[in-house]
């Protein structure tokens, strides 16, 4: 039995709350570290947590266009000029924006820091990915939201589908000696693409209608009617209570009542929009106390960090002028505590 | 169980099915044969309401399976009466993995968790997928993939299961396990099962009826195999030999055919078969120490072929055994990871695609990945222009092929068999040295497998080297002169057609086991060898 896909992805989620709060490269190197060293020992054989890989390079180039921007168009500058690059003049309306001129030290520093952010918070998303199943994690939602889950789930193998296809076509293409470049090439690559993904979205649909997909318990229209008002409701009290609570200048009723009455039609909605699909589940993942443990180690990450910048740690370096950065004690000791699914969960066998 | 009441269908003006008017009892396998485009498949989807609920069109009269009229239940409110196999397991689908997928029809239907575990399990031994539990869909063979899409209809426990083309991807040994599992369904479970399929010598032998659908011009006709089979134009070799022999009723079995050929085998024990003398020419594909590997997996290892002017070589083996890589990394677009290959002085892989082609022309799994133009006309055009030959020479080898393919059809709309003609005459339009070919009978019936046998043996006797790859052991027999064996990625055996496929049950044609130990291939062999006598 595997581990609820929910506790992987609030175990990851509570890293990259960490990583967003920092921009300190120690703490993060270490944020990394733990999330990756976590995927390697627990994740499975299965096809989605070989993506992790991607997911990591992403993180480089991520880092590699932040710097670049960085070079180009500048930013946070400072005293020690590393090089200069010739500045084209703009016109003054467009303020600190510059192109070219110099580059300083404490300015790429500041680039690659927040760069740094942006991949630690992919690779943070991609250890869940590789973890869990993501199709597992959209099962576990309510079953009003059933069909909108399998439309995610089936967009989600799409993309590979279609990579599959591609490059079956460009060997195929290669048979007819075609060495067409350009728009011709995109014409001939994109049309069989095209046309075998609309075969195999027919198929797939042809399919799933044969083997139940969409059966109805017999609602009568109006019911229907009222759960998707009833959702669509609490959806909008939901968006407007919490612009209402995070706009300090909107008057305090659009504020904290909009949120709770918006969120009561929402669960109404999808209580009586359970009833509309009748539908049960094989092997639910249930929560289990290794599963609790894994989510709470990766709360226990963020907590500790909140508790230390509240008793006054820094937790953003400074730049100018540029020091070394040190590594924040007390929020080390959190992210290292999200070490612990090594602990509780050995690594499957693959079968 | 089954009843379809007058039932016609066209999509606009187009009919597809006309008159069709019969009833199936409970427990019963029928087995839907006729022609490309006879409407085989349509007849299947109508059974669950797919046609015409999700694809459209017209239907009148009217269709009842299990009480229930599929004008008023759409496909899944039948889903628990009708479960549907289509011609693609792997496109159809929904889940990552092996058990996942046995549970969705059930999790569709809201039977309570209990019953599905037990259900699974049931499932799980009945198709011999226990040891598969826990794998991932895409990374199953084919065969095990359409046990699984089997195994996926059947825990629904529905009355009727409905396959399109079950075996026709399936090697040999591959499709046997699948047709035992539905034998046994059909046996112990008493469930009606509706089977349309090409390749009749794997299947005709399990049906109880067979229903025979002349296209859109006749009615249907339904009765016991042996007697449809042997009025309709498309029937197994068994079937042909028993009229050669005027055995009566023609036997569909190979069990049914010994028991009544002893006269023949007497008639046939003077006789040897007519040995047609290939003249062999020059080596033009010579290949050694071939070795293709993907990851960790060596798809081929070392794999050495010689290849002359006149022969044709057919690749057999089982799913995923290498042959498909092979031919790719012959023909020198595909990945090869050692070992030289060489076609009339230079390696191919060496040449840039126009010139390759010239030497090797490939017609790849699935053809239609060759096409891109909208007419016929403008695929002709396009294959001169790249082979830099004169206009028309690819309408000329086309009519050749398949005489009287209209210039503005637009190729999605041609059967299998005229696409594939289409494809092979792309391939030969630069008039390469070698042709090889990748399962080219997959959709073909028998009349259009002859065309293409012929088209072969022709393009041979012109000085080209043929080598195709295929699971379909009767088209082996009636268009190979050698066949190469592979297995797990090596050559294990080569040698003359005769010999090798007469040599294992697993490859043997009908007409060779009925005749055994007698080395007769053909239909067309015996019956040459009878009139010349």
């Amino acid at each position: 039995m595997t581990v609820h896909p929910g506790a992987w992805w609030l175990w990851a989620l509570g890293l990259a709350a960490v990583a967003a709060r920092t921009t300190n490269p120690l703490l993060l190197g270490l944020v990394a570290v733990v999330a990756g060293y976590v995927v390697m020992r627990c994740r499975t054989a299965a096809p989605w947590a070989a993506a992790y890989g991607m997911f990591l390079k992403l993180g480089l180039i991520v880092i590699a266009i932040r710097v670049l921007f960085h070079v180009l168009i500048g930013g946070t500058s400072g005293p020690t000029e590393l090089f200069a690059l010739p500045e084209v003049p703009l016109p003054d309306w467009t303020g600190d924006i510059r192109l070219g001129g110099p580059v300083s030290a404490e300015g790429l520093a500041h680039a690659v820091y927040q760069g740094l952010q942006l991949a630690v918070l992919l690779g943070c998303v991609g250890a869940a990915n590789a973890l869990a199943n993501p199709k597992r994690l959209l099962k576990t939602l309510p079953a009003a939201l059933y069909e909108v889950s399998v439309a995610v789930v089936v967009a989600l193998t799409v993309a590979p589908q279609l990579a599959v296809a591609a490059r079956d076509v460009r060997r195929a293409r290669q048979l007819r000696g075609d060495p067409a470049r350009g728009r011709r090439a995109v014409r001939t690559l994109l049309v069989p693409v095209l046309e075998d993904a609309l075969d195999r979205a027919l198929t797939l649909a042809a399919a799933m209608d044969s083997r139940g997909y969409g059966r109805t318990a017999g609602l009568p229209a109006r019911t229907r009617l009222l759960t998707s008002a009833l959702v669509v409701g609490g959806l909008l009290g939901l968006c407007v209570g919490a612009y209402g609570l995070l706009d300090a200048s909107a008057p305090a009723v659009v504020g904290l009542p909009m949120l709770v009455a918006g969120a009561l039609l929402a669960v109404a909605g999808l209580r009586l929009g359970a009833r509309r699909v009748r539908r049960t589940m094989y092997r639910p993942d249930r929560w289990s106390v290794p599963a609790g443990l894994i989510a709470a180690s990766g709360v226990a990450a963020i907590a500790v960090t909140v508790v230390a910048e509240v008793m006054g740690t820094v937790l953003v370096p400074q730049t100018v002028p540029l020091v070394w950065p040190e590594l924040p004690l007390l929020p080390a000791v959190g992210v290292l505590v999200a070490l612990a699914p090594i602990a509780l969960r050995r690594p499957e066998v693959p079968a | 169980m089954i009843r379809f009441e007058n039932v016609s269908f066209a999509y606009g003006d187009t009919p597809v099915l006309s008159g069709v008017d019969f009833e199936l009892p409970e427990g019963e396998l029928c087995l839907v044969i006729g022609g490309t485009g006879a409407g085989k498949s349509t007849l299947l989807r109508a059974i669950n309401g797919l046609v015409p609920h999700f694809t459209g069109g017209t239907l009148t009269g009217r269709v009842v399976v299990d009480g229930r009229t599929t004008r008023d239940h759409p496909p899944r409110e039948l889903a628990d009466v009708v479960g549907m196999v289509g011609q693609d397991p792997a496109a159809g689908f929904v889940t990552d993995t092996v058990e996942e997928e046995l549970a969705y029809s059930m999790e569709s239907l809201a039977l309570p968790e209990a019953v599905m575990r037990k259900r699974v399990e049931e499932t799980l031994d009945l198709l011999g997928l226990a040891e598969l539990r826990a794998r991932t869909l895409s990374t199953l063979s084919g065969g095990q993939q359409q046990r699984v899409a089997i195994g996926a209809a059947l825990t629904a426990h529905p009355r009727v299961l409905v396959l399109d083309e079950p075996t026709s991807a399936l090697d040999p040994g591959a499709a046997e396990d699948v047709l035992a599992a539905l034998h046994r369904l059909v046996h112990d479970l008493g469930m009606t099962v509706v089977i349309a399929e090409h390749r009749l010598e794997r299947v005709a032998q399990y049906a109880d009826r067979v229903l025979w659908l002349p296209g859109a011009a006749g009615a249907p006709v339904l009765g016991d195999p042996g007697p449809v089979l042997a009025e309709a134009p498309v029937a197994p070799p068994v079937v042909r030999l028993g009229q050669l022999a005027r055995w009566s009723p023609p036997p569909v079995s190979i069990r049914d055919a010994r028991r009544k050929a002893g006269p023949l085998r007497e008639r046939l024990a003077a006789l040897r078969p007519v040995v047609e003398q290939a003249v062999l020419g020059d080596v033009l594909l010579s290949a050694s120490d071939v070795s293709v590997r993907y990851g960790a997996t060596h798809a081929v290892r070392a794999a050495g072929l010689t290849v002359r002017a006149g022969e044709r070589v057919a690749l057999m083996g089982r799913n995923g055994s290498g042959k498909s890589s092979l031919l790719w990394a012959l023909q020198g677009t595909g990945k090869r990871a050692g070992g030289t290959v060489e076609v009339a002085g230079s390696d191919p892989a060496a040449l840039k695609p126009a010139r390759r082609r010239a030497r090797v022309g490939l017609v790849p799994q699935r053809p239609a990945d060759l096409l891109y133009l909208h007419t016929v006309a403008a695929e002709c055009a396009q294959a001169d222009r790249e082979s830099a030959k004169p206009a028309g020479t690819c309408r000329a080898i086309l009519d050749d092929l398949a005489p009287g393919l209209a210039d503005e059809s637009h190729p999605r709309d041609l059967s299998e068999g005229q696409r594939l003609a289409l494809v092979l005459a792309i391939a030969l339009t630069p008039a390469p040295d070698v042709l090889l070919l990748d399962e080219p009978t997959r959709g073909l019936d028998y009349p259009a497998k002859t065309r293409l046998a012929t088209a072969l043996r022709a393009l041979a006797a012109q000085g080209h080297a043929v080598l195709l790859a295929t699971h379909d052991v009767e088209f082996v027999a009636e268009t190979a002169t050698r066949v190469v064996v592979m297995a797990d990625g090596d050559i294990v055996t080569d040698g003359p057609a005769a010999e090798v496929v007469t040599a294992s049950p697993v490859f043997a044609p009908q007409v060779a086991k009925v005749l055994a130990p007698a080395p007769w291939l053909t239909v067309t062999d015996v019956r040459t060898a009878l009139e010349s006598a």
